[in-house]
């Protein structure tokens, strides 16, 4: 089950701010401020974010979309904003053998390449600004 | 009532290597090809249009062809590769007894390099390796795979499959993630397969060139965020090892296309 734990992490605070969470969410922002849902969404369909490696979603401009995962429309209606700051943050809390990365995890995995090693996939703000356009998609 | 068909299924399965967990039963094995769509497919299939096709001729020559301080020709040991190297490659990676462990068709043509030809090795990925490993594993083309089948191989097999199974990189992906669980999906739009490692070397537009099964596995890797293995590392051999005892019964295909 998802426990309420404090973290208190290593590395530089203004990169990877703490978080904390509480029941089944994170319910405060990483960055102390509110993420901007456009750049959320042009964060989205860029391959280097990866999410629509696996997901598909609403995003009719592109043909390159995955389906490994569930399809991301509707997930405002399905999520709060701490369950989906908590599910990018670390999605094996919901479910142990998950193949969704851990976004903002920086520690404890194997043979990380060399330009990644130490870095989690995304930056608390990258984070604010995708769970922020996640919300905005309600049937 | 215990009828004989029951007791001969019993024995059968018995008798059957067992399957262990998240692993593709033999009928269920499909190699590469069967994902591609008709137009890179025909491209395989016609000799004179496959690109890989340009290697094999290559690689023909090269097996005649007089090299290294000791003047031979792979063809002055081994004669007709038509019939001495027709299923080499799909025993490949094989136990070295010398060595006292596997060698890949690439090791084992530079081992003959170094030993019989008193010749330099040829780097990994370069032309001519690439050549004349795709003329001898072309030998094969149409022979079941059978790697992996020679008892002192298993370690390594082992070895190979605990890679396969080990999430690695920064996305915190095994190969087993997309390769036995999500094989028939798409991946950003590209389908995924079962990773069988049945055209090797092969011919990838992507790369609009011949590559090794050891340059797609570390592409994987890269994708996945991990360090990749040296090209020749134990790692690599063991991991190629393991694909092809797990393409056990699956014809080589090579030189084989792919997107
Ligand atoms: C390697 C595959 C993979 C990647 C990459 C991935 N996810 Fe997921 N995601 C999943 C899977 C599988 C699930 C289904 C639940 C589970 O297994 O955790 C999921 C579930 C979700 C859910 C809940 C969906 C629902 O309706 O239940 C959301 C929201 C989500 N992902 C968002 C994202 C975002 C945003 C990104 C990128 C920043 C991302 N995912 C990247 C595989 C992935
Ligand atoms: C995130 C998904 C993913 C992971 C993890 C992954 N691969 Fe792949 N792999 C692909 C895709 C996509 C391709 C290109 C299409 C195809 O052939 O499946 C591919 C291709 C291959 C192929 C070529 C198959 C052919 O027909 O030529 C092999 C072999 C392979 N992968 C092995 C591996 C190994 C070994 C690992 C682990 C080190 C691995 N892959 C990890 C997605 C993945």
């Amino acid at each position: 089950m998802v426990a309420s734990l404090a973290f208190a992490l290593p590395g530089r605070a203004d990169e990877r701010p703490p978080y904390k969470i509480v029941g089944d969410g994170i319910p405060a922002s990483l960055t102390g401020s509110p993420g901007d849902a456009a750049r959320g969404r042009a964060l989205m369909l860029a391959r280097t974010t990866t999410c629509i490696l696996c997901h598909s979603g609403p995003f009719p401009e592109t043909r390159f979309q995955g389906d490994l995962a569930p399809d991301l429309t509707g997930t405002g209606n399905r999520w709060s904003v701490s369950q989906l700051r908590l599910r990018l943050v670390d999605a094996s809390r919901f479910n142990p053998d998950t193949i969704m990365p851990s976004y903002y995890r920086n520690d404890g995995l194997v043979r990380v390449g060399r330009n990644f090693a130490g870095k989690p996939i995304l930056s608390a703000a990258e984070i604010e600004d995708i769970v922020a356009f996640l919300a905005t998609l309600r049937d | 009532m215990i009828s004989w068909r029951a007791i001969a299924a019993a024995t059968l399965f018995a008798a059957a290597p067992a399957l262990l967990a998240g692993e593709i039963p033999p009928d269920a094995r499909r190699s590469g090809y069967v994902f591609m769509g008709p137009d890179t497919r025909a491209m395989q299939d016609d000799d004179t249009s496959n690109p890989g096709m340009l290697f094999v001729l290559d690689g023909e020559q090269l097996w005649a062809k007089k090299t290294g301080s000791a003047d031979r020709a792979c063809a002055d040991c081994h004669g007709d590769a038509r019939s001495s190297m027709k299923g080499v490659a799909a025993r490949y990676p094989a136990f070295d007894k010398a060595l006292g462990r596997p060698v890949t068709l690439d090791q084992r043509i530079n081992l003959c390099r170094a030993n019989h030809q008193q010749a330099t090795p040829l780097p990994y990925e370069s032309r001519d390796l690439l050549a004349l490993s795709a003329f001898i594993a072309h030998q094969s083309r149409g022979t079941a795979i059978t790697a992996g089948d020679d008892p002192q191989a298993k370690p390594f097999v082992e070895q190979g499959r605990a890679l396969y199974m080990q999430r690695e990189g920064q996305l915190n992906l095994a190969c087993t993630n997309c390769h036995d669980d999500n094989f028939d999906k798409r991946l950003a739009g590209a389908p995924i397969t079962q990773a069988q490692p049945t055209g090797y070397p092969l011919y990838r537009l992507e790369w609009q060139t011949l590559g090794s099964l050891e340059r797609r596995l570390r592409s994987c890797m890269t994708g996945v965020r991990a360090q990749a293995y040296d090209y020749g590392s134990p790692e690599l051999v063991a991991l190629e090892l393991y694909l092809m005892s797990r393409a056990r019964g699956l014809p080589m295909e090579t030189p084989a296309v792919r997107p």
